[in-house]
């Protein structure tokens, strides 16, 4: 039986397992949206703007590590989707975008809402496809779904113009996927691999820099494995986080500009990096010239492209991440010699050293003002035996949560990395929501970057995604005031954000629950309060708008040289600054 | 350091914009850029002329192997290559000049494909710096117009030793 593009697609969709798509509608996939409209089996999430669509997608597939789908329009809903596709790029997130297009005939003519879309996407995504014929669709669907989620994951766009969707064809849905030009290699070559194993039983201060990549291709088994026999104590990427229990003994958090102090130093001063599913981002290496200048490395990694691009790696091993920790565990069971601790000792004393004389420390007063980081830590204290989804705008209140939230499991960690997207977090934390219907999600975010998706309230509500999103309210652009006063001698330009909207009535405007803590003996009714209500919920949280986040590598700074304190002339500064943030003290902090 | 990198690719459209994305995207350099179908018509072979250091030169290997239009990547100086380029030369001839024009392309075994009473095109093919050579002998004369191919080039095949057949042995 032939059916129409738009059914193809559907029936493609119902094919690859997806559930749910997050989509907004325009003139160009008005088919499309109707055969949506009279089938059961796909949920359709209407967002309030494509970007929103994106992230939401975005948070689906790092939530369930399969591939989100979304669906827009031609022209503004191709380009306000960009942002998420650029998003989902840098962060290696499995994504199938379908665009509207104008119809064939009226490609390059100017049309209404016509765009570009496979050159405007092309530099934001792994692959593209322009599909010009119905008879290619469900090839061309298969084709998207298999690139976007092999190999290092990625988003594909699909651009389907209009007369394509209304179209007929013969459906039938591949089996299997040929592309002569992609072929990611999974296996490790075991040379090198064994070369790996012989370097980690003779390394006195080895350390383990893991990323995105572990949680990817589902290794954090294998890592755990690996570290415990040998043990090596392990340090996370932003992106890593979750990839080992972060309560874990040998866990040393978070590393890079704002990681742990033990996390930086044990990577600097150690004599083996063993990089697992990394990329040697600057925010993580600060100056590559000097980072871990003692160190051999060893670089697994899927994309051979990431090894060798930012630093000279001794042992590179192109491979899935599991496929290659697997193979190296066994190499290591039949030789390791059982001594690996003694050989290791002085190597722990050390660290144990590093994280004694500098723990993440933040000073709560019982009367004063709530410091970001106790929200967060109080946050992860009520809610870690619930297993929560976690997602976060982009900023301070992002290093402070992935700082304090320790999470145990992979998966449960949704934030911007490599593009910093502020925006990302609400909508992601949805999208998670929308797979995990009965799970906790939670969105920390920051009073600049939520009003950045803040229209996705509305998707929360009617869709029923009760996402609990807790505002760690400074009323600046929290990173950049921190910059402004490290650098620029604190000159406020453009980051006081003045009187922001009060967020429990615009909850409340949208027919969310609005939560507000104004002292620190409220915070944990408050939170428990959120938590336990079945809605979307926004928790307002004034917090001190002056914190800084340490430990702090400044751009280009080396790693072992972290400021860990406001610097003396910052603080002598900040004497007579206002200690609430409450509006009255406008005048004061604009003249600070 | 210059590096001559040959690239197998799918002979469909956009895949042109996606090698040159690349090479702008990370701001790699491209001299010279030639692309045309190879025997098997759904293929194209590109020429391209880059530079940069070792490293630059791996990054831009690897990341066009990446790309999944990318069928085949050879990074020619690891071998012995051999390689060519074509010009075609308008040049101004007055009436005097003509001779010494065909002269000159005649030095460097060019054709001249057009002719009209003020000018002669010429066709030359060779390396680079031959090139060169005739376009500064002939710039005296007056060159219109120059129009350059960009290099094409192609692996030469090890040499092997004449392996000489072991002899039958015949047993009666």
């Amino acid at each position: 039986m032939k059916l129409t593009g738009s059914e193809i697609l559907i029936e493609c969709l119902k094919c690859e397992g997806v559930k749910t798509i997050f989509a907004l509608p325009g003139g160009v996939v008005l088919k499309i949206f109707d055969m949506l409209h009279q089938q059961k089996d796909i949920e359709v999430v209407l967002t309030r703007h494509e970007q929103g669509a994106g992230h939401m997608a975005e948070g689906y597939a790092k939530a369930t590590g399969k591939a989100g789908v979304c669906l827009v329009t031609s022209g503004p809903g191709m380009t306000n989707v960009i942002t998420a596709l650029a998003d989902a790029y840098m962060d290696s997130v499995p994504l199938v975008c379908f665009s509207g297009q104008v119809s064939t005939s009226l490609i390059g003519n100017d049309a209404f809402q016509e765009a570009d879309n496979i050159g405007l996407s092309r530099p934001c995504t792994k692959y593209n496809f322009l599909v010009k014929d119905v008879n290619d669709l469900a090839t061309t669907i298969k084709e998207a779904f298999y690139i976007a989620t092999t190999g290092r994951p990625g988003p594909v766009l699909v651009d389907i113009p209009k007369d394509v969707s209304m179209a007929k064809a013969e459906f039938t849905y591949p089996s299997s996927v040929a592309i002569r030009g992609y072929n990611p290699t999974y296996e490790g070559n075991k040379w090198q691999i064994k070369q790996a194993a012989e370097a980690i039983m003779k390394a006195k201060k080895p350390i383990l820099y893991v990323g995105g990549g572990v949680v990817f291709s589902a290794a954090s088994k294998e890592l755990l494995e690996l570290a415990e026999m040998t043990q090596i104590p392990v340090d996370m990427t932003l992106m890593g986080l979750g990839a080992f229990p972060g309560e874990h003994p040998q866990s040393m958090g978070m590393m890079g500009m704002h990681g742990t102090y033990c996390a930086n130093m044990a990577v600097h001063y150690s004599d083996l990096v063993i990089a697992v599913g990394a990329r040697f981002d600057d925010r993580v290496t600060g100056k590559v010239s000097e980072f871990c200048p003692y160190a051999k490395v060893i670089h697994i990694d899927i994309d051979p492209t990431s090894i060798r691009k930012n630093i000279h790696v001794d042992i590179p091993i192109v491979g899935d991440c599991k496929a290659v920790l697997r193979e190296l565990n066994q190499i290591l069971k039949a030789t390791a010699n059982g001594d690996q601790r003694d050989l290791r000792k002085p190597w722990w004393d050390q660290i144990r050293d590093w994280q004694q004389a500098h723990p993440l420390v933040y000073q709560q007063e019982p009367e004063g003002a709530i410091k970001p980081q106790h929200v967060v830590k109080r946050l992860y204290e009520l809610t870690k035996d619930r297993d929560p989804i976690v997602s976060t705008d982009v900023g301070q209140h992002q290093m402070w949560t992935a700082q304090y939230f320790k999470l145990a499991k992979p998966n449960r960690w949704l934030t911007s990395g490599g593009l910093g997207t502020m925006g990302f977090g609400f909508p992601a934390a949805m999208g998670a929501q929308a797979a995990f219907r009965n799970r906790l999600v939670l969105c920390v975010a920051g009073d600049g970057s939520v009003q950045m998706n803040m229209q996705e309230m509305a998707t929360a509500v009617v869709s029923k995604l009760p996402v609990k999103v807790i505002i760690l309210n400074n009323r600046f652009h929290g990173m950049v005031r921190q910059w402004q006063d490290l650098f620029y001698e604190g000159r406020y330009a453009s980051s006081y954000l003045d009187t922001t909207p009060d967020f429990v009535k615009l909850a409340e405007a949208y027919g969310a629950v609005g939560l507000r803590a104004n002292k620190v003996g409220d915070l944990d009714a408050v939170l428990k309060e959120a938590i336990a209500t079945d809605k979307p919920v926004v928790v307002d949280v004034p917090t001190y708008p002056y914190e800084n986040c340490y430990p702090m590598i400044p751009a280009g700074g080396c790693n072992h040289e972290m400021i860990l304190e406001d610097p003396p002339e910052l603080k002598r500064r900040m004497a007579g600054a206002p200690s609430t943030g409450s509006n009255e003290d406008k005048d004061t902090i604009l003249t600070a | 350091m210059e590096h001559i990198i040959s690239v197998t690719v799918e002979n469909k459209f956009g895949v042109l914009s996606r090698v040159a994305g690349l090479f702008s995207g990370r701001g790699f350099n491209i001299e010279s850029l030639s692309v045309a179908p190879t025997l098997d018509p759904s293929m194209s072979q590109m020429t391209i002329v880059t530079s940069g250091d070792d490293r630059i030169v791996e990054q831009i290997v690897k990341q066009l192997n990446k790309l999944i239009d990318v069928i085949k990547v050879v990074d020619l100086n690891e071998s012995e290559f051999v390689s060519r380029e074509t010009a075609l030369i308008k040049v101004h001839t007055k009436s005097e000049d003509r001779a010494e024009a065909l002269r000159i392309a005649d030095i460097f075994r060019a054709n001249v494909i057009d002719s009209t009473p003020s000018t002669y095109t010429i066709e030359v093919t060779g390396d680079p710096k031959k090139i060169e050579a005739i376009i500064n002998l002939l710039q005296p004369l007056g060159i219109k117009e120059l129009i350059r191919t960009g290099r094409v080039a192609i692996a030469r095949e090890a040499i092997r030793p004449a392996v000489s057949q072991p002899k039958k042995v015949v047993r009666e």
